[in-house]
């Protein structure tokens, strides 16, 4: 159990890269943060700097309020599972298993090595395979052997480097929930790369959005989804990502590609003095004229619906549109940020599987404008972000968690009794 | 590797005469070894009659005092030059596969020049030298040179071993709770035993089969058994000492050959995987 701190941590190479930039985050004892970011973006730098296997240029890591940064990665007391896993391949699944347990040279008996080993692979069911050699497993065998590898040993925290990447998507779901339940019971603090966002959603108490090794944000996961601080993580986060649509402001209104929104006084002020803006806009507020009631402040549109995908459980129709060449540009770069492929101009609408919107065809749409996002366009900066609807979000996930924790220390106490 | 028939045929057509290439004079020296010395010049590549007077000769008659002492010599020349050629290459291929530090490309090269050297040219300052140190007919002054001669090789494949064994084990293991002797001795070792093997092997070979050095630097106390070989005399002047020097090339082929067998498949994955990643 242990509070990591982060203080202003800067990774510097020797060949003048830097590849993360003053990085600072407080860690909760038994919280689940994620770190999330692009390729490249230094989430995998950050955690190695944090286990030890990359010095550290600047700032101070401390681990239960004691500075770390000079400690050898063996006396962190940290466990890490390898997104290649490192299993060793010459020892069996025990062995493996065992093997931080055999290092403390007898301080620990071999009955209670046994016993340890065997309470893991219980945990991870892998009584079946405890002979064997990392060899003959399959991926998600080998996933669980590193897992069993990390828990055996009584870690003060749990680093995953992109654990499941190697799986494929459906071991990749399951494994998912394993992890998060395995956290839960073991409530032990755990930092988890990944460049999925699908996993950063999922499993994170909160996470650290990353682009090019500065912190974007930090927050819980539904903060980033509804409130987030630029225009980079409005667009990393949510799957189809969300839209962006060049807005000009003409007097208390703006004019998007396909209908025009007004606002009132108190918006103003923010966009005052601003031409263009980008309106975010998630696929899944916009809906279908046809087979919905729009909300009394409903705006609407029509448009033509380039292509379909029908995905059984909901529709995505493509709409495309001509982008202002100022807006263009900032746009391109999001998307190169992103890890796009600078694919054309184009709104994804996440529509209910029962809609009739077929490709080829005009439409009509209606969204709620309450749940626009307006960004500034040179900087990226959230606009319309609601600082006080996301520190109630905020206090909400933190007592969410605090109750998950409290409820499995419950069970887990009365399981032993 | 699946072969079609044809591939195979010629992979045959190829490899026999290779085979019999190589195993004609083997065998020539078994049949000279079984020959009994009266019929040792009669020309026939296979004996008419066999008998073991030339095993007894060089393990218990007139050539014992010659031929057992120096397989004693050659035993523990070998086992000692091995150990030691094998444990220096280990540390020194680790440093170099896995430390960056100046200097490392001239380490390996000079180390690869060193192998290049004619054997006959260190013959020369070196008995001189020997002489003059005392290390002259020492076992001391065999493993020496053995050692100059296979630490090159045996970095250079040690090297491309651990080259091939991915970083992550070893910080997985110093996560672990490993200190680096402990990494390198549970984790990188047991993972390059096919690359020790194999550096054992070829160590051992060179040394067991010299013969410059050991003809050069040694006199009665360090011979060894291919050095020992050129002092068999026949049982008169008028006599070669053929069928005794066969019999003893036979019983020094013994063990090159059971090791071969042994090792075998680790050979040549020690030679194969260091050049081919699978």
């Amino acid at each position: 159990m242990a509070q990591i701190q982060l203080n202003e941590i800067g990774k510097t190479y020797a060949d003048g890269y830097e590849a993360v930039k003053a990085v600072s985050m407080d860690i909760a004892d038994g919280e689940f943060m994620i770190l999330v970011g692009p390729s490249g973006c230094g989430k995998s730098t950050l955690l190695r700097m944090v286990v030890g296997l990359e010095d550290i240029t600047s700032g101070d890591l401390s681990i239960d309020g004691k500075r770390v940064n000079e400690l050898a990665p063996r006396d962190r007391n940290l466990s890490m599972v390898f997104q290649n896993y490192a299993l060793y391949p010459h020892l069996t699944v025990y062995e493996n298993i065992a093997f931080p347990l055999r290092l403390t040279k007898g301080a620990i008996s071999d009955d209670e090595i046994k016993r340890r080993v065997s309470e893991a692979a219980d945990l991870l069911e892998l009584n079946d395979h405890l002979e064997r050699k990392p060899a003959n497993l399959s991926g998600g065998q080998r996933q669980r052997v590193a897992m069993g590898r990390a828990i055996v040993r009584d870690a003060d925290a749990f680093l995953f480097d992109e654990p499941l990447s190697n799986l494929d998507a459906k071991l990749r779901g399951q494994m998912r929930t394993e992890i998060a339940r395995m956290q839960r019971r073991l409530g032990v603090t755990t930092i988890y790369v990944t460049h999925d966002q699908t996993e950063a959603m999922t499993l994170g108490d909160r996470v650290t959005v990353l682009k090019k090794g500065v912190v974007q944000q930090i927050a819980s996961p539904r903060e980033l989804y509804e409130q987030p601080v630029n225009l980079f993580v409005a667009g990393f986060i949510g799957s189809p990502p969300m839209n962006f649509l060049p807005a000009r402001v003409q007097g208390n209104s703006l004019q998007l590609p396909f209908c025009e929104v007004s606002f009132g006084e108190e918006f103003a002020g923010k966009v005052a003095g601003k031409e263009l803006v980008i309106v975010g806009l998630r696929p899944e507020f916009v809906k279908d004229s046809a087979i919905q009631e729009p909300t009394a402040n409903a705006i609407h549109f029509e448009a033509d619906v380039d292509v379909t995908e029908w995905l059984g459980n909901e529709l995505y129709a493509y709409v495309p549109f001509e982008a202002d060449a100022s807006v263009q540009a900032k746009l391109d770069e999001l998307d190169r940020d992103l890890d796009g492929e600078g694919m054309r101009t184009q709104m994804v609408v996440n529509l209910e599987s029962r809609s009739r919107v077929r490709e080829g065809e005009r439409a009509k749409f209606f969204f709620d404008p309450m749940l626009m996002h307006v960004f500034d366009p040179e900087t990226g900066e959230n606009l319309t972000r609601d600082e006080d609807a996301a520190q109630r979000i905020a206090s909400e996930s933190e007592e969410d968690r605090k109750r998950a924790l409290e409820r499995a220390k419950r069970q887990e106490a009365e399981a032993s009794a | 590797m699946d072969a079609t028939p044809k591939q195979k045929w010629s992979l045959a057509a190829v490899s026999i005469p290779v085979m019999l290439w190589t195993l004609i004079p083997l065998f020539w020296i078994f049949s000279l070894a079984v020959k009994p010395q009266s019929i040792q010049a009669d020309n026939k590549y296979f004996p008419r009659e066999f008998s073991w007077e030339n095993f007894q000769l060089i393990t218990t008659g007139t050539a014992s005092n010659l031929f057992n002492p120096a397989l004693v010599n050659s035993i523990v020349v070998c086992l000692i030059a091995t150990v030691i050629s094998v444990v220096l290459a280990t540390f020194c291929a680790y440093a170099i596969a896995r430390l960056n530090f100046p200097g490392k490309k001239l380490i390996l090269l000079v180390s690869l020049a060193v192998s290049f050297f004619p054997v006959i040219s260190l013959v020369t300052p070196l008995f001189d030298l020997w002489r003059n140190i005392g290390l002259f007919d020492t076992i001391p002054g065999l493993v020496i040179p053995y050692l100059s001669l296979t630490l090159p090789l045996s970095i250079w494949v040690l090297s491309a071993f651990f080259q091939q064994i991915p970083w992550e084990m070893e910080q997985a293991a110093q996560v672990d709770g490993a200190t680096s002797w402990q990494a390198f001795r549970r984790v990188i070792v047991p993972l390059a035993a096919p690359g020790v093997f194999t550096t054992a092997l070829i160590t051992f070979f060179t040394a067991w089969n010299d013969f410059v050095f050991a003809i050069s630097l040694t006199s009665e106390n360090a011979r060894t058994v291919p050095a020992a070989l050129a002092f068999f005399t026949g049982a008169s002047q008028f006599e070669q000492p053929t069928g005794a020097i066969s019999a003893a090339a036979v019983i020094v082929t013994i063990p090159v050959v059971i090791l071969v067998l042994i090792f075998q498949k680790r050979i040549v994955a020690g030679l194969t995987s260091g050049a081919v990643k699978g």
